[in-house]
């Protein structure tokens, strides 16, 4: 579990013309916790990606279901943050949901190997009492050897 | 707010091709618009089709799902399909999938036309 606060919580409903305004959130958000470019695209498609899948398969594209975003900014071991998302929709078995052969050329079924490509954690839990539970997690390259000077300006410590 | 936006899709018709040009991010509510206009030009029986995504900064999943189906559809129907102007995101969104060496991509649409 997690032992602080998280900065962000946000509660949406499972429609997809949702996902653009929750992406620029987040990318601005990243960029301000020390994320270069490409790694503040990666971390918004992968919440992207979590939250397509969320409203496909655990809401069944219903436009009522509420998911929750929180955003944790994680120092230890090591700098980075954490995403957990969390629902109500239909439970699915972690075990059972799986990255697929990409040499298969298909449409559909990626949005796991892009989330585990883009991440450093990509967990799946079931809620209790109902719902899922994805954990993602990232380090900002180059967080681990310049702490000091990347904790300047970010908005944890309110030097901005 | 609902599951579904349409977005500006431009279709050029040059000779025996035609040129896709979607403009703004795809993803789950603008893809099936991306979708249903691919079809619609696919149903015109084009001998080549170019999506011009030098206005796409942003694609998801869906987005390369759509283009996906809309190569399955190139493949059975002889018409040869190029993605053309991709920004480095897009880009990379492919290169995941590992679909960058499934696709003809090309850097602009002129290179497409020639090709």
């Amino acid at each position: 579990m997690n032992p602080q606060p998280p900065a962000i919580r946000l509660e949406i409903l499972s429609q997809a013309d949702l996902l653009a305004p929750v992406r620029a959130m987040l990318i601005s958000f990243s960029e301000r916790f020390g994320f270069d470019e490409i790694e503040t695209g990666h971390l918004a498609l992968a919440v992207d990606e979590a939250l397509a899948n969320v409203i496909r398969h655990g809401y069944e594209s219903r436009p009522d279901g509420r998911i929750w975003i929180s955003i944790f900014l994680m120092e230890e071991p090591e700098r980075r943050i954490r995403i957990e998302i969390e629902d109500e929709g239909r439970q699915t078995d972690p075990a059972q949901i799986t990255s697929r052969d990409l040499a298969e050329v298909r449409p559909g079924g990626l949005g796991v190997n892009i989330m585990q490509e883009v991440t450093d954690t990509c967990e799946f839990q079931r809620r209790t009492p109902g719902g899922m539970r994805l954990i993602l997690e990232k380090t900002p390259r180059g967080a681990a050897d310049s702490s000091d000077q990347n904790h300047a300006g970010t908005p944890e410590n309110g030097k901005q | 707010m609902n599951n579904g936006q349409e977005m500006e899709i431009q279709v050029e018709n040059r000779d025996d091709s035609v040129v896709v040009t979607p403009m703004g991010e795809v993803d789950l509510a603008r893809s099936p618009s991306l979708r249903s206009r691919l079809k619609q030009v696919l149903g015109e029986s084009p001998n080549r089709l170019v999506v011009d995504l030098s206005q796409v900064p942003y694609m998801d999943s869906s987005g390369v799902a759509t283009l996906v189906e809309a190569l399955q559809q190139c493949r059975a129907h002889d018409c040869s399909l190029f993605l053309a102007g991709l920004q480095d995101r897009v880009r990379s969104v492919f290169e995941i999938a590992r679909l960058d060496t499934v696709f003809n991509i090309t850097a602009d649409t002129t290179s497409a036309l020639d090709a």
